[in-house]
């Protein structure tokens, strides 16, 4: 493995031109069912960096993705990806949905999927060209999945699923990724290889945000980190965020507040 | 509805899991056959023999069975293709709720202007059909109702609606009635040239908007919130889709029925699941089990007048869903037992071949053959337990035995496929105590299954791992590729166990 020791972060002096903000989060709020779920989050996410969002479950960390790639409504703020509106900047937009979220008995193999990768970038009746297959093929190589390109994905294990789900958004050749919980049900040395592709990734100037569950590598891992419970509590440079106080009133019980008024507020309507 | 069924139609590897009431299906086409009696005719032939009929069928001579065919081919090919993506996005509820809410549409559409205007009806019909399914997405967002709950009310609600307008219509003095109870059950008879031309531009329809956005109904089928961050129009595909669905729903009430004509969505595109696992072909397979139904259930019924349509073509995609279900070379009950059988046949025999090479061994390689006593005190079996599995060697090739029943044999392909189990054993005990560390006392049950399953790659692959050794945890020789091949029968100047000629 790497050594992962995250390099002091060169603040870029005065006001950066906007299209070197991957993204830019304002007062965004999201409610299921009138019941808000996050609360006025404001986030500016530097470029070039592999940063870590980490929260309880139920913090709303997923939906913090869905929301900014437009997924569920959001009943307040805006998202603005490389100083556009989303919808203008889909392209540069990688994303890794949790592993749960899809059928794996659906009747596709690992290729077929990893080329799903390409389609955002294809014309309306465009198919998959040479091209796309073989820019697939290498994303599954990078992922040590290319012998099974071939294989029913119901036929995969846990780790190989996510494995290929990556491999997918790799070819999506984005700027900006968004992955949750890419080492859910993962080895530890996928996991390091994972990382390894990641921090690759960053060394190339790409921006990834990353749902992470394990407090124990999160330091090691990640430049900058999130710290999510239903609004932001912290989000800077890992050395300065990772702190007990800061986990504290991520994971504590000081925030049951914000669930009790969103009872209230779901109440009410 | 028969909940065991159900049961054994998922067991196989839980694929239709949650995906589809078949049970539900097959006992509404089973339920339907009593009310055929009262249903309309297939045809309005009346006391022609079988033959007669049949002759009429496959000579085509009659343009109303023309007709009928070309029907149940277009209804096969469009419910194929729609069905597959319903299935696949486990939204076979919807499309059963969808095809029952289309009845008020075709009572409506009929009172327009009282007669069986195709025109009328098919727009009714399909208004009807999304304005149910409209309903259920109200209910479900704007309540904490649903999915399932949502399109139950909706089915029987619209359903209900519609058989009170259609009992309506029976009342009415006037107007010609003619034809339309055979919504209700389906007759594929009373197919004419202006359904077909309806039904032609709708499965053309189908098959251009599958062919022109399959990648995009693949992706958003399998994972749609990857396809609406790539940029994909989930929901205009989705609308698109369950326009479709509703086309193809309400030209194929005419044949079909609307009681059954979810069944047609559901059932050849579950056949094709068990078939395959890739989605283009799931859509090839589907609409062809779609259209090999509808002409099969459009014969049959043709054959016997008394009876609708529907029901017979459901009967007919189900046996081929069943067929599938027994026979398919991948989930099929019948191959999966019959590759177990036969692989349990082949372990026993090559047990055998392994202990008369146990045997020999024990006598230094000496003698000609095994004596069958010995055998079975070995393997502690009865004579004739071990004269019967004896049988199966010299069945395959692999042993003889003497006429006095008292000696077997092996052949030389015997004697080296015994020799291959026992190397393939101890190899494996060897590899399992060396590589893997485990202690000799365990390894032998293990080995017990590897040895069947070693392959010559892997054999050659744990012989270098192991350094071509040539003595088993337990002390014995491992019998090298050079015994077996070729020159196998002599070890020195010792006989090993198979017959040569002479005493
Ligand atoms: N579709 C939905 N409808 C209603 N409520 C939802 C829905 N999805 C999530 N929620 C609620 O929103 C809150 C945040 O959920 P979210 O899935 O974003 O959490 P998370 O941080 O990703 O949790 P986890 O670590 O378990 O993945 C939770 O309280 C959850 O109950
Ligand atoms: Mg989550």
């Amino acid at each position: 493995m790497n050594n992962t020791v995250p390099l002091p972060t060169p603040h870029t002096p005065g006001p950066a031109p906007t299209d070197d903000i991957p993204l830019e989060v304002h007062d965004l709020t999201v409610a299921y069912q009138k019941k808000p779920v996050l609360w006025g989050i404001d986030l500016v996410v530097p470029a070039g960096k592999l940063i870590g969002i980490i929260g309880p479950n139920g913090a709303g960390k997923s939906t913090l993705i869905k929301a900014i790639l437009g997924q569920v409504p959001v009943s307040a703020g805006w998202v603005k990806v490389f100083g556009e509106p989303l919808k203008k900047n889909l392209r540069r937009i990688g994303y890794v949905p949790q592993r749960e979220s899809v059928d794996w008995d659906f009747p596709v193999n690992v290729l077929d999927v990893v080329i799903m990768g390409r389609y955002g970038r294809l014309g309306l009746f465009q198919r998959p060209r040479r091209e796309d297959v073989d820019i697939a093929r290498a994303c599954l190589d990078q992922v040590k999945m290319l012998p099974f390109a071939n294989r029913q994905i119901s036929n995969l294990s846990g780790g190989q699923q996510q494995r290929v789900f990556l491999a997918r958004a790799l070819a999506q050749e984005a700027d900006l990724y968004f992955m949750d919980e890419p080492f859910a049900g993962v080895d530890a040395a996928t996991e390091s290889a994972i990382i390894g592709l990641l921090q690759e990734l960053k060394s190339r100037g790409k921006t990834l945000m990353v749902v992470h569950h394990d407090l124990s590598t999160a330091k090691e891992y990640f430049d900058m980190l999130l710290l999510l419970n239903m609004r932001v509590v912290s989000f800077g440079p890992t050395e300065q965020v990772f702190n007990n106080e800061l986990l504290q009133k991520t994971y504590g019980g000081r925030l049951t507040i914000l669930t009790d008024v969103a009872e209230a507020v779901k109440q009410q309507s | 509805m028969p909940p065991s069924f159900q049961e054994t139609v998922r067991t196989p590897n839980g694929r239709l899991r949650g995906r589809i009431g078949l049970s539900h299906l097959l006992f509404l086409a089973i339920a339907s056959i009593p009310f055929a009696a009262r249903a309309a005719r297939v045809g309005d032939v009346v006391e022609t023999s079988v033959w007669t009929q049949a002759v009429r069928f496959l000579t085509l001579s009659d343009p109303s069975v023309r007709y009928a065919l070309l029907g149940a081919v277009l209804i096969g090919v469009s419910t194929g293709l729609l069905g597959s993506f319903i299935v696949v996005r486990r939204m076979a509820m919807a499309g059963d709720a969808l095809s029952h809410a289309v009845l008020p549409g075709v009572a409506l559409g009929f009172l327009w202007n009282m007669s069986k205007d195709p025109m009328a009806i098919f727009v009714g019909a399909t208004l009807a059909g999304l304005l149910g399914t409209a309903f259920v997405s109200w209910i479900t967002s704007t309540t904490r109702i649903k999915e399932d709950a949502a399109l139950g009310m909706v089915l029987a609600g619209f359903f209900s609606v519609g058989l009170c307008l259609m009992s309506m219509i029976q009342g009415l003095p006037t107007g010609n009635k003619s034809g339309i109870n055979s919504f209700i059950f389906g007759q594929a008879a009373a197919i004419g040239p202006s359904d077909l031309k309806l039904m032609a531009i709708v499965t053309v329809g189908a098959l251009l908007g599958v062919g022109l956005f399959y990648r995009q109904l693949l992706v958003t089928s399998f994972d749609p919130g990857f396809a609406r961050a790539s940029g994909l129009p989930v929901r205009w595909v989705h609308h698109g889709l369950m326009l479709f669905l509703a086309f193809a729903v309400v030209i194929a009430l005419q044949a079909v029925g609307v009681v059954l004509v979810s069944a047609l969505l559901i059932i050849p595109a579950a056949t094709a699941y068990l078939l395959t696992d890739r989605m283009h072909r799931m859509l090839a397979i589907a609409v062809a089990a779609g259209v090999a139904a509808g002409v099969a259930g459009s014969f049959v019924s043709f054959l016997a007048p008394a009876l609708p349509t529907g029901p017979f073509i459901v009967l007919a995609s189900a046996s081929l869903f069943s067929a599938a279900f027994l026979f398919s070379p991948r989930q099929g009950l019948l191959l999966r037992w019959w590759h177990q059988r036969s692989r349990n046949a082949r372990v026993a025999r090559e047990n055998t071949l392994k202990a008369i090479y146990h045997l020999s061994e024990a006598h230094g390689f000496k003698g000609e053959g095994a004596l069958v006593r010995e055998l079975a005190e070995r393997r502690r079996s009865t004579l004739e337990e071990e004269l019967v599995r004896i049988r199966g060697l010299v069945a395959a090739g692999w042993a003889t035995l003497s006429d006095d029943r008292a000696v077997v044999y092996p052949t030389p392909a015997g004697w080296q496929r015994g020799s291959e189990i026992v190397r393939n054993h101890r190899l494996w005990e060897l590899y399992l105590t060396n590589a893997a560390q485990i202690s000799p006392d365990h390894v032998h049950e293990d080995a017990e299954k590897i040895e069947h399953v070693l392959g010559e790659e892997l054999v050659r692959e744990l012989e270098r791992r192991l350094q071509f050794a040539t003595v088993d945890p337990h002390g014995k020789a491992i019998p090298a590729i050079g015994d077996i091949r070729g020159s196998a029968p002599s070890r020195g100047d010792t006989t090993i166990g198979f017959r040569r000629s002479g005493p």
